[in-house]
C-alpha cells in the first residue's frame, strides 16, 4: 500500500469525523490493471477504498464543477491548477474545498505499456521508481521514467500549486524540459504536410467526445458541437466536421489548459489529441509568458487587454 | 452439419477466390488497432488477433448512413423531394467475426425487425451479409460471454466457424449461406468429420474454461423495475462517468441512432448517425425539458436497458454479449460486470417503522 494512499486516507478518515467536509473525492481500486476510478467517499467507514498510485491519470478536477457541498479533494499537481483555474472562473468556491494536495511523480501510460507486450496483461505493481509488469507466463520490470503518460514526461508542476494539507513532502521538479519538441516539429511543416498530418491524427475519431467530457475545462452547459440552432457543426464522421471541433475544442482551452493529459487518457483510440492543446499552450507562454492555473490572483491573457500585447491588430 | 479442413497453405488463394461472389471485410491491423475493414484485392484478414478495438456493427450498421438524398433547387421538378439513394447490397462476407459479435447482432435485430416494424437498411445489409467466425481460443480476463448466453466457441449468428487447429482451420457449416461461400472460395477437403468434431469439442472446453470472468443474471428477471430503478447504488455507480460515447459506439449491441439533415449548396442528404444515451441531447424534448438531465439518470438508463428492461421485453437474455469492449475502454473504470453483480443481487432494504 503506498505510502501516499495511507496519508490521503488519514487525512481523509480526520476530516470525514471532524465534519469539516460532506465527502472525498479521490480514486478508489479499479477492476483492471492500470485503471482506477474516481469516487466519491462519504463516511469514514468507506476512507479505506481510497488509493493513490500511478493509475491516476483522470482529472479530478473535472468532479468538482457545480457542487455545493463542502469537499476534500484529492489533487496531484495538474488537478490543483485545473482548481486554481476553476477558482478563477467561478466553477466552485475555495472555501467549499479541502485540497489534499498529492506531490506527483507521474502517471503511467497503460496504452504504452499494453503495447509493448504480444499478452494480456493480468497485473500491474510498482516499487519505487520500477514498474512490475505480469501476465501468463512472463514479469517484467520497466523503469518508471520510460513509460509515463506523455505528459507526465514533460510536467514541470509536479507540486501542487494549492493545498490545505499535503499527503507526501514536496518532489523536485523535473528541470530543463523541452515540453514543445512535438509541437514545433508540427509547426515546421508546410501547410499541405500539415494538413495530411492533422487528418490522419483524426481519421480514426469516432466523436464518442470521451477527450472533451474528461476535461475540467469543458464545462459549458451545451458545447458548441452540440448547438442545434444554430448548428455550427456536421454531426456524422465527416473529417471537416471532426477537425472543426478538435480545432475550436482546443482554442476553448486556450490559456486554460494545463496539459493534464486526461482528455488524451481518455480518448478510446488513443488520439493524441494535445497536438492541439500543446500548441496553444505554446502561444500563451511565448507570447504572454503565462502558464494556466499558477495563481488564482492573476487574469488569463485571454481576458485581459495589455497596452504591450504582442500582437499588432491590438495597438 | 458439415466439417472440411482448409489447410493454411489454400486459405489466401481461397479467399482471392471468393472475392469474385463477395466483398470480404476482415480484421486488419492499423496503428497498433485491429479494426474490419473492407479487404481490397490480395488483402489478407489477420486473423491472429484477440479482437477489434471498436466492434464490427457499422459493417451493418454504419457509424453514419445516408438514407434519403434531396434538392433544394426550386428550378427543378423534383425540389424538396426525399429520394432513396442507391446503396450497394451486392453479397458480403465478414471473415474472421468473434462469435460474440456475431451473436450481438441476433440480439440488436429484435430492435430493427418486429412484426411492424422493418428497418430496411439495417436488414438489407444484414440479410446479405455471410458472418464466418473465427472460434476464440484465448479469451482475455475481460470476456464473460460464457454467462451471457454466448460463448467462445457458440455457433448462433454465424454462417460458417472456422477454428484455427495450426497448419489448418477446420470450417463447420452452420447454414446454407456458410456451404455457398466455402464452394465460392473452392474449399471442399472433407475429412474424418467424427474426429475432428471430436477435437473441435475439446478446444471449445478449453477454451471455455480459461474465461474468468462472470456475471450472475439470474435474479434480475424477479426484480421490480421499479426498486431497481429506485436503487441507492445508482448514485456511486455513476458518480466517475463521464458521459462519454465511448462505451455505447464501442458496443455491438447499442442500437441508438439520430437522423439529421445535412446540406451543402442546393443539395441535401438525410443520414442516421449512432447516439448515445450517455448524452444529455439524446432525450432532449423540443420544450427544453429533459427527462434525464442528470449523469445519474444516463448512467441508470444505460444498465436498467441492457439488464433489466430488454430481457423483461424480450425474455431472451440481457443485452449484451460479454465481449468486454466498454470495460476495456471506459476512461474512468466503470465496469458492467460490477453493476450487473449490484443488480442481480439488489434486495430492497424494508424499513420497519
Ligand atoms: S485540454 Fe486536455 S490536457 Fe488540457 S486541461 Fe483539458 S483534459 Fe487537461
Ligand atoms: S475521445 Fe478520441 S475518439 Fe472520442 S471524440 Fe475525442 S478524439 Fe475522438
Ligand atoms: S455492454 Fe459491454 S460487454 Fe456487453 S456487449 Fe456491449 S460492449 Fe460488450
Amino acid at each position: 500500500m503506498s505510502e501516499r494512499g495511507a496519508k490521503i486516507r488519514e487525512i481523509s478518515e480526520r476530516l470525514l469525523k471532524e465534519g469539516k467536509i460532506d465527502m472525498v473525492i479521490g480514486f478508489r481500486k479499479g477492476t483492471l490493471p492500470m485503471m482506477n476510478e474516481p469516487c466519491l467517499v462519504k463516511s469514514p467507514e468507506d476512507v479505506k477504498n481510497l488509493v493513490w498510485d500511478s493509475n491516476c491519470g483522470i482529472n479530478l478536477a473535472k468532479y468538482l464543477i457545480g457542487r455545493k457541498e463542502k469537499i476534500g479533494v484529492v489533487a496531484k499537481g495538474c488537478d490543483s491548477r485545473n482548481i486554481v483555474t476553476h477558482l478563477i472562473e467561478n466553477k466552485i468556491k475555495r472555501d467549499q474545498l479541502f485540497i489534499i494536495g498529492v506531490p506527483c511523480e507521474g502517471m503511467i501510460d497503460r496504452r504504452k505499456i499494453a503495447s509493448m507486450f504480444e499478452k494480456e496483461i493480468k497485473e500491474v505493481a510498482e516499487e519505487k521508481n520500477k514498474i512490475i509488469v505480469r501476465g501468463s507466463g512472463f514479469e517484467k520490470i520497466l523503469e518508471k521514467s520510460e513509460v509515463l503518460q506523455k505528459n507526465c514526461a514533460i510536467c514541470i508542476h509536479r507540486n501542487p500549486v494549492i493545498y490545505d494539507e499535503l499527503a507526501a513532502d514536496i518532489v523536485k521538479e523535473q528541470k530543463n524540459v523541452d515540453r514543445y519538441k512535438d509541437v514545433r516539429q508540427i509547426e515546421s511543416m508546410p501547410p499541405e504536410e500539415k494538413r495530411d498530418y492533422f487528418n490522419d491524427l483524426l481519421s480514426p475519431c469516432i466523436r464518442c467526445y470521451a477527450c472533451r467530457n474528461a476535461c475540467p475545462l469543458c464545462y459549458c452547459p451545451t458545447c458548441f458541437v452540440d448547438e442545434s440552432r444554430p448548428q455550427w457543426v456536421g454531426k456524422g464522421i465527416d473529417l471537416t466536421d471532426i477537425k472543426t471541433f478538435h480545432f475550436l475544442r482546443a482554442y476553448h482551452c486556450a490559456g486554460r489548459c494545463t496539459d493534464c493529459g486526461a482528455c488524451e487518457r481518455a480518448c478510446p483510440l488513443g488520439i493524441d489529441v494535445r497536438a492541439f492543446t500543446m500548441k496553444l499552450e505554446k502561444d500563451c507562454f511565448e507570447l504572454y509568458g503565462w502558464e494556466a492555473g499558477m495563481s488564482k490572483d492573476e487574469r488569463p491573457p485571454l481576458d485581459t487587454y495589455r497596452p504591450d500585447d504582442p500582437n499588432d491588430f491590438f495597438k | 452439419m458439415k466439417v472440411i479442413k482448409i489447410n493454411k497453405e489454400n486459405w489466401a488463394g481461397g479467399l482471392e477466390k471468393s472475392k469474385g461472389s463477395y466483398r470480404l471485410f476482415g480484421p486488419v491491423k492499423n496503428n497498433e488497432l485491429h479494426e474490419f475493414k473492407q479487404l481490397d484485392k490480395e488483402e489478407l484478414p489477420d486473423c491472429d488477433y484477440f479482437n477489434t478495438r471498436l466492434s464490427p456493427k457499422s459493417i451493418i450498421y454504419p457509424q453514419s448512413e445516408t438514407m434519403f438524398e434531396f434538392s433544394l433547387d426550386e428550378n427543378r421538378e423534383d425540389h424538396h423531394i426525399l429520394k432513396e439513394i442507391d446503396t450497394d447490397y451486392s453479397p458480403r462476407a465478414i471473415i474472421g467475426i468473434r462469435p460474440c459479435d456475431a451473436a450481438a447482432f441476433l440480439l440488436v435485430k429484435r430492435n430493427f425487425s418486429t412484426p411492424e416494424y422493418k428497418d430496411s437498411y439495417w436488414l438489407n445489409a444484414y440479410e446479405t451479409t455471410t458472418f464466418i467466425g473465427l472460434a476464440c481460443g484465448n479469451p482475455h480476463d475481460t470476456c464473460f460471454c460464457t454467462t451471457t448466453g454466448c460463448g467462445p466457441f457458440n455457433e448462433e449468428g454465424l454462417d460458417l466457424l472456422l477454428v484455427d487447429a495450426g497448419d489448418c482451420y477446420f470450417a463447420k457449416t452452420i447454414t446454407s449461406k456458410g456451404e455457398n461461400f466455402l464452394r465460392a472460395a473452392g474449399w471442399d477437403a472433407g475429412t474424418d468429420v467424427e474426429t475432428v468434431c471430436e477435437q473441435i469439442k475439446t478446444m471449445k472446453q478449453e477454451a471455455e474454461a480459461k474465461i474468468t470472468s462472470f456475471v450472475a443474471t439470474d435474479k434480475l428477471k424477479d426484480k421490480k423495475t421499479t426498486d431497481l430503478f429506485d436503487a441507492p447504488f445508482w448514485e456511486e455507480t455513476a458518480f466517475a462517468c463521464i458521459n462519454c460515447g465511448a462505451c455505447t459506439y464501442a458496443c455491438p449491441t447499442c442500437w441508438c441512432f439520430d437522423i439529421q439533415d445535412e446540406v451543402s449548396g442546393y443539395s441535401g442528404i438525410r443520414i442516421r448517425n449512432w447516439d448515445s444515451c450517455m448524452y444529455p441531447l439524446f432525450t432532449l424534448h423540443g420544450s427544453g425539458h429533459n427527462p434525464r438531465s442528470t449523469n445519474m439518470q444516463r448512467v441508470r438508463q444505460r444498465f436498467m436497458h441492457k439488464l433489466k428492461y430488454y430481457p423483461d421485453r424480450y425474455g431472451e437474455g440481457i443485452l449484451c454479449v460479454g465481449c468486454g469492449r466498454c470495460i476495456r475502454l471506459c476512461s474512468v473504470n466503470i465496469d458492467i460486470r460490477r453493476v450487473c453483480d449490484l443488480m442481480n443481487s439488489y434486495e430492497v432494504q424494508v424499513t420497519s417503522d
